[in-house]
């Protein structure tokens, strides 16, 4: 019982350092001779780094690795190694390899280190991908993810930024993950709505991945650490606005039940003062708004496609069971960026 | 009254469950301090007194540490229940949530006959009505119409295009070997199902 109790301090994707004082840093980061192999790197937003070998043939690069959001050592491996081959699918790419990171404090018992990685092992299987490796330190506190490697034509390579106005924006996964497992985390969540989310965390992006590469996805992110609208921003580039219905985005009812009881996470209130500012809410109930900047861990992919390909789409995601909806579209640059209305 | 509430070191939302409890504590007007050691907390802890309807203000002290200061006022310090029912926004009368349950290839028992031209016309009256259900769920039996040779496709995808939600449980189509002769709508899950019934301002099963 004490083990469970310092296993679980609040982890996931809203242990993620704010966007704002991430670009602080990174922007002040030496940088050598350009290289035009490196076809995404820092200076996008991307969710990997993208790296040309030959014609028709890049690796993607991605890393992960968090503190436990759930109790359970076996689901928590399985939705950090989920969460981390998540980035190769929101770039179009395939798994070929990954490596197993932990850290591990020396002194606890090794079962749940072996459930942890057991979790891990199996999504890197699932996903098609070998597992090769890894490095371990001992630390005071649990931490696992996973460092992939994948491969994509760089021709078919989904961007996050390539949105066209006209796109419809369509959503695979409900949100609200991280305001259920922090209601779990002080006791207050029901164990249907956490077992409904560690279902959706533990699901692969990649049955979603492979309906959206039969369509003409302009842009792809995975919705994880900055929140549905945090990872909208940096969808719209700059240059793009979009129109959000919120009663037609997927979310656990029981999220907005517990951000109604302030259930909060500090990531969310910093991705609201992030992303906010680009946001003008109309007739949308607070509870829906922390829903909306709720850090997801794992999250569904956040498409943008004609609207045609999105309606065929959203067919074919739901025959594979995904909760997929259309939740807005993107518009010529306007005052606001990002209009949430009912 | 004024309770003062210890928060340092605490994460979220552990400071604002604390402040809860102390409200909960003053069971009436009052004062609650709560001291925290960071600014993200200070705004969580605003957002909730805003939306209680609370005074609150906060002050930032030498050494990292924060106040914010809730005032309680008299009568009802709970917002209306409106405001907190967001499962089922409601828009007036037409957006009344009406989901239709179909566990059966017949409507009604009786001749099975009769039961499948009946359901075949339930589901075409229910494509002429003003108001159109939001849902329609189909289970057990009920999963073939959504199927192959159901009588009632064209009705359903005429359903459909108005932007009616069609749901067929997948765990049937499976047992009844139809998965792959599904013609209309989506798949879904027991977890769904249960949320759309339960959801529902109105259910309707023929």
């Amino acid at each position: 019982m004490e083990d469970k109790l310092i296993f679980c301090k609040g982890g996931g994707c809203t242990a993620k350092l704010g966007a704002g004082i991430l670009s602080r840093v990174l922007d002040r980061l030496p940088r050598g001779p350009a290289d035009e192999n490196l076809l995404v790197g820092y200076d996008s937003r991307d969710d990997g780094a993208v790296y040309r070998l030959s014609d028709g043939l890049a690796c993607v690069h991605t890393l992960d690795f968090f503190p436990p959001m759930v109790d359970d050592p076996y689901a928590f491996g399985q939705i950090a190694a989920a969460n981390a081959l998540s980035d190769i699918y929101a770039m179009g790419g395939a798994v070929r390899t990954a490596l197993n990171i932990v850290c591990f404090p020396e002194a606890m018992d090794l079962n749940i280190l072996g459930e942890i990685l057991r979790g891990g092992a199996e999504k890197v299987i699932e996903s098609g991908g070998v597992l090769a490796g890894g490095h371990s330190i001992a630390d005071s506190d649990v931490k696992y993810g996973l460092s992939v490697t994948g491969v994509v034509d760089p021709e078919k390579m989904y961007r996050n930024n390539g949105g066209r106005p006209g796109d419809c924006l369509l959503l695979t996964k409900r949100l609200g993950v991280g305001i259920i497992c922090t209601a779990n985390r002080v006791g207050e969540a029901s164990p249907e709505a956490l077992a409904a989310a560690v279902q959706s965390m533990t699901t692969l992006n990649r049955d979603a991945a492979d309906c959206c590469s039969r369509y003409d996805i302009h842009a792809c992110t995975d919705v994880t650490g900055f929140g549905f609208l945090g990872h909208l921003h940096e969808m719209m580039d700059g240059r793009l606005s979009c129109r959000i219905d919120w009663k037609r985005v997927p979310y656990f009812p029981e999220a907005a039940a517990y951000a109604d009881e302030f259930l909060l996470t500090a990531a969310a209130q910093r991705n609201r003062n992030h992303a906010g500012p680009f946001v003008r809410f109309e007739g949308t109930p607070f509870a829906v708004e922390e829903v909306l900047f709720d850090p997801q861990t794992s999250g569904g992919l956040l498409a943008a496609l004609p609207e045609a390909d999105a309606l065929k789409l959203r067919e074919d995601l739901r025959q594979r069971g995904f909760p997929a909806e259309i939740v807005g579209e993107i518009t010529e640059k306007t005052g606001v960026e990002i209009l949430v209305r009912g | 009254m004024k309770i003062e509430v210890n928060a340092m070191g605490d994460a979220c939302p552990i400071p604002v469950v604390k402040t809860k409890n102390a409200i909960r504590e003053l069971n009436g007007p009052g004062v609650v301090r709560t001291a925290v050691d960071n600014e993200i907390a200070v705004q969580n802890l605003t957002k909730m007194a805003n939306q209680k309807g609370y005074g609150v203000k906060s002050e930032k002290e030498a050494g990292g540490r924060f106040y914010v200061t809730m005032t309680i006022g008299e009568g009802a310090p709970e917002p209306p229940e409106a405001e907190t029912c967001l499962v089922a926004p409601q828009d007036g009368a037409k957006q009344r949530k009406v989901v239709v349950a179909v566990s059966s290839a017949q409507m009604g028992s009786g001749s099975e006959e009769l039961g499948r031209t009946l359901l075949k016309g339930f589901i075409y009256a229910l494509g002429q009505q003003d108001q159109l259900p939001e849902t329609i769920l189909f289970y057990n039996g009920g999963a073939s119409i959504t199927c192959e040779d159901s009588p009632a496709l064209e009705d359903l995808r005429s359903l459909e295009a108005q932007g009616v939600e069609i749901l067929t449980c997948g765990t049937c189509l499976n047992f009844y070997g139809l998965t792959d002769k599904l013609q209309v709508g989506g798949v879904t899950n027991m977890y769904t199902i249960v949320e759309k019934m339960t959801g529902a301002a109105l259910l309707v099963k023929p």
